[in-house]
């Protein structure tokens, strides 16, 4: 297996991961970054024309270009072994990356389901997997869309589908308005938050915008064709061609798991220079709490500067960073998932899509383990990554533990031999 | 605890699980303890294999008497116990291993096993996917494979509705020959039986079960990539050398088009982390036998703690003396291939009858 090594590895070119990089190679160090995406950018930046994108973020990739950071696309990390030493999935083939000083986790999250009847029929897409595909060019144009969840990721989603010549007929927020407004009101700290909420608004004003509103079902024979909403009082039933429903974000901590760092619930425990329970290895980013991009910028580069060495430069960023704890537990308190939400699915609903479990195959058990050992749930390709999330919401159960690989990967890949002389793999590094 | 039960058994495992089936079978009223789920513990990670094997005279009684005994209960068996009749094929690395492909067929059909002697174009024309030059292979077509954590439930069901409890997330401290402890919580019954696999040695201190540490991988679907179980003819000296770490080709196709690969063996305490190193040398081996491995998608990594004792065999009977508390453990990698026939012999032994097999070889306080 070939192996590259740097001072600092950088896991996620999202905007935390790239803040990390770009501090830490100004710091002196030798970095590489990596990210299995086919660009940096991560899942806010990655999918955009580089010119319609904010000044800020353009700032960051330009100074990604010019820096001398390698960065690694395509590139999935596939395992972490204790010895400072990263498995990547390189196009098929495997590549070792080892660090020599510090580790960087810029993860970032995944989207959140709450299963409900229908939502696994084509034509129901996650709220960010719809902002990706529409980024990579799915046309819309004419469809009747609905987009139904929760959570600030809605507003942004709303103004692309808009833009890009949906019917969007209703964007649902289940949260209530009163929790909504609170929220909102409590981003006076922030008045580029309020910017932005103001400009993705403008961006769908002639949908309306529902709070205390949520999905009941999606019905159609091949696909989705219609989606039947409630305000707790009526039911409406709407035609659709495409729903759109995601339930806020889970903190994408299955590589620092692995490597044995302590969590509380899904996101990464950190100290003030973003330092994890392991020696030299650091989290930054929606890994360690959902907080939006803004944050996990400032988080990266404290962690880049603590993984560079430069522990005073760390700690006189981290006094410029808003009461994060504050803001992760607002946004998960405003949005939290109303109780009607568990009433949603039917027994025959299906929870793990993966291996096809619905929900009344998983009422007898007491923990995610026990329910996987005995029905497969969380056991297929993606490894609970989707339902484990949802068996939290409508049981309370635990997470379970992480196994390599990360992601499937080949055999050859997880289990290449260290010393075997691999040719190098078909990607050269920039 | 408002009835003290018969027999209290530590361990809802593959073991525990199918004393409980035999027991209440024969009319014993039975409680059933377990600090986690069903099928929580070693049995939770196995192959479920259920194979004859012949590495001693007593294993290869054994594992025939239990596969019998587990094929009278087939038609019973639910549809989550994943009873698949792949058979197994034993697969000789050279000319050199032909005759022990033969001494083997002797040996089984002894024991009334049947099996077939195959010649290199038969074995590839059944498994396209192993590698050529293929000198031969003994096939035993009555092997079978099941979820090994299915059929532990299935059993504790069967036992339930004959009227056993189960005190599950209850973790015992320690255990005499009529009682339990939980805490402060006790439960006396007539007999204690010990079924706590891997870790029986912690609740009946200087038993010789220690943990003998395996590596399993499954890959993604890939229905039709082999039919039977797979094994290097060499597996049993792998099996066999206690003093060293070993791996050994070992394939599995699962109902769903999943494929297990192993098996390694290691002594390395209760430290139950993937060793990359073996993990490594488990895929060559595997891959050595079956090259199309290679590009197969792995989604899943894990080890699991086989009950090991010095002889290889487990352990049925009260112990240290005939005073003791009842053993049945020390199954280390046929377990599930054989607790229906160690859960009989115990309940022979419990009810005073003679066991079918001579329970001699098993004897606990042999140790
Ligand atoms: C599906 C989705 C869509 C979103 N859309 C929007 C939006 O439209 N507008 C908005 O304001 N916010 C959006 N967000 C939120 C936004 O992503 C975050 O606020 C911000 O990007 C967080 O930055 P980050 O660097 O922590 O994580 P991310 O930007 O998520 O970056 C993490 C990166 O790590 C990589 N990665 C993770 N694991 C591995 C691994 N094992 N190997 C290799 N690479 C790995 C990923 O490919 C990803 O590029 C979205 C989030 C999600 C999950
Ligand atoms: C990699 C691997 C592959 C294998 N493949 C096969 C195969 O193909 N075929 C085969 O036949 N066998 C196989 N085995 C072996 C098989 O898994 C074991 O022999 C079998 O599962 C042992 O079952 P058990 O019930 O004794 O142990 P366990 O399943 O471990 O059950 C013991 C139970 O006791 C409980 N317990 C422990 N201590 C306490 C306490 N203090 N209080 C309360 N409860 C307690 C535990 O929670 C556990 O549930 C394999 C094993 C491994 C590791």
């Amino acid at each position: 297996m070939t192996e590259w090594a740097a001072s600092v590895v950088v896991v996620g070119a999202g905007p935390a991961g790239i803040a990390a990089a770009i501090r830490a190679e100004g710091a002196g160090r030798s970095v590489i970054l990596i990210d299995q995406a086919q660009r940096p950018g991560g899942q806010i930046w990655r999918h955009r024309d580089r010119a319609a994108l904010p000044r800020q973020a353009r700032s960051w990739l330009q100074r990604l270009d010019r820096s001398s950071v390698r960065l690694l696309t395509g590139a999935s990390v596939v395992d972490a072994e204790p010895s400072s030493r990263l498995r990547v999935d390189l196009g098929g083939r495997p590549l070792g990356v080892r660090w020599n000083d510090a580790l960087v986790l810029a993860t970032g999250s995944h989207e959140r389901f709450v299963p409900f009847p229908g939502w696994t029929l084509p034509g129901v897409v996650g709220v960010g997997g719809a902002q990706a595909l529409l980024k990579s060019g799915m046309d819309v144009a004419g469809m009747e869309v609905v987009l139904a969840g929760s959570g600030p990721l809605l507003l942004p989603v709303a103004a692309t589908l808009s833009r890009a010549g949906a019917n969007l007929t209703l964007v649902a927020e289940q949260a209530p308005l009163g929790r909504v407004i609170r929220f909102g009101a409590a981003l006076w700290r922030s008045p580029s938050r309020w910017l932005d909420a103001a400009r993705y608004r403008a961006g769908f004003l002639r949908t309306p915008y529902r709070t205390g509103t949520w999905v009941l079902r999606a019905e159609g024979e091949d696909r989705v064709r219609e989606v039947t909403l409630t305000d707790g009082d009526g039911e409406r039933t709407l035609p659709c061609d495409l729903l759109c429903t995601g339930f806020g974000l889970t903190p994408a901590s299955e590589l620092a798991r692995l490597l044995g760092c302590a969590t509380d619930g899904w996101r990464v425990k950190v100290d003030g220079v973003q330092a994890t329970s392991e020696d030299g290895v650091y989290c930054a980013g929606e890994a360690c709490g959902i907080a939006g991009a803004e944050i996990a910028i400032l988080e990266g580069e404290i962690a880049g500067l603590a993984a560079a060495g430069d522990r005073a430069g760390a700690e006189r960023l981290g006094r410029r960073r808003p009461p994060h704890d504050r803001f992760v537990a607002g946004l998960a308190q405003a949005f939290r998932l109303r109780e009607e939400l568990s009433a949603l699915p039917a027994g025959t609903t299906l929870v793990c899509r993966c291996e096809d479990v619905p929900l009344e195959r998983l009422r007898d058990f007491g923990s995610t383990r026990e329910a996987k050992l005995h029905t497969r749930a969380g056991m297929g390709p993606c490894q609970g990554r989707i339902c484990q999330p949802a068996l939290q919401h409508f049981f309370g159960w635990g997470i379970d533990s992480v196994r390599p690989p990360l992601f499937p990967t080949s055999l050859s890949v997880l289990a290449a031999p260290e010393e075997d002389e691999s040719p190098p793999p078909p990607t050269s590094i920039t | 605890m408002d009835r003290s039960p018969d027999v209290v058994i530590v361990g809802a495992g593959i073991v525990g699980a199918a004393a409980a089936h035999v027991l209440t079978a024969e009319g014993l009223a039975v409680d059933v303890v377990d600090r986690g789920a069903p099928a929580s513990g070693v049995t939770g990670a196995g192959m479920g294999h259920i194979v004859v094997m012949d590495d001693s005279p007593a294993q290869l009684q054994l594992t025939a008497y239990s596969r019998r005994l587990l094929d009278e209960l087939a038609p019973e068996l639910s549809a989550s116990c994943e009873l698949s009749r792949c058979g197994t094929l034993w697969i000789a690395s050279g000319e050199a291993e032909l005759e022990a492909v033969e001494a083997k067929q002797g040996a089984y059909a002894e024991a009334g096993i049947a099996s077939e002697v195959l010649d290199g174009d038969d074995v590839a024309r059944l498994e396209p996917e192993l590698r050529r030059p293929l000198f031969g292979a003994l096939r035993v077509p009555g092997d079978t494979v099941v979820y090994p954590p299915g059929l532990a439930r299935w059993f504790l069901d069967r036992a339930v509705e004959r009227g056993a409890r189960l005190h599950l997330g209850t973790e015992i401290d320690s255990l005499g020959p009529r009682e339990v402890r939980a805490g402060t919580t006790t439960i006396s019954a007539g007999a204690v039986v010990n079924a706590a696999g891997p870790w029986s040695g912690r609740l009946s201190p200087g038993l010789p079960v220690t943990p003998r540490k395996g590596h399993l991988l499954i890959t993604g679907r890939y229905s039709g990539f082999c039919r039977h179980q797979l094994v290097e003819l060499g597996y049993l000296a792998s099996a066999h050398d206690l003093s060293q770490d070993s791996v050994a080709f070992n394939l599995q196709p699962r109902p769903t088009g999943q494929i297990i690969i192993g098996s390694s063996r290691q002594a390395a305490g209760w430290d139950g982390a993937i060793d990359r190193s073996v993990l490594q040398k488990m895929v060559a081996r595997a891959v050595e036998f079956v090259p199309g491995l290679a590009g197969l998608d792995v989604v899943r990594t894990w080890t699991g703690f086989r009950p090991a004792t010095p002889d290889k065999l487990p352990l049925i009977g009260p112990w240290p003396d005939e005073d003791g508390p009842w053993i049945l453990s020390g199954h280390e990698g046929l377990g599930i291939a054989t607790a229906l026939g160690t859960a009989q012999i115990l309940a022979d032994l419990m009810l005073e009858r003679r066991p079918e097999l001579d329970p001699a070889p098993f004897r606990a306080a042999r140790a």
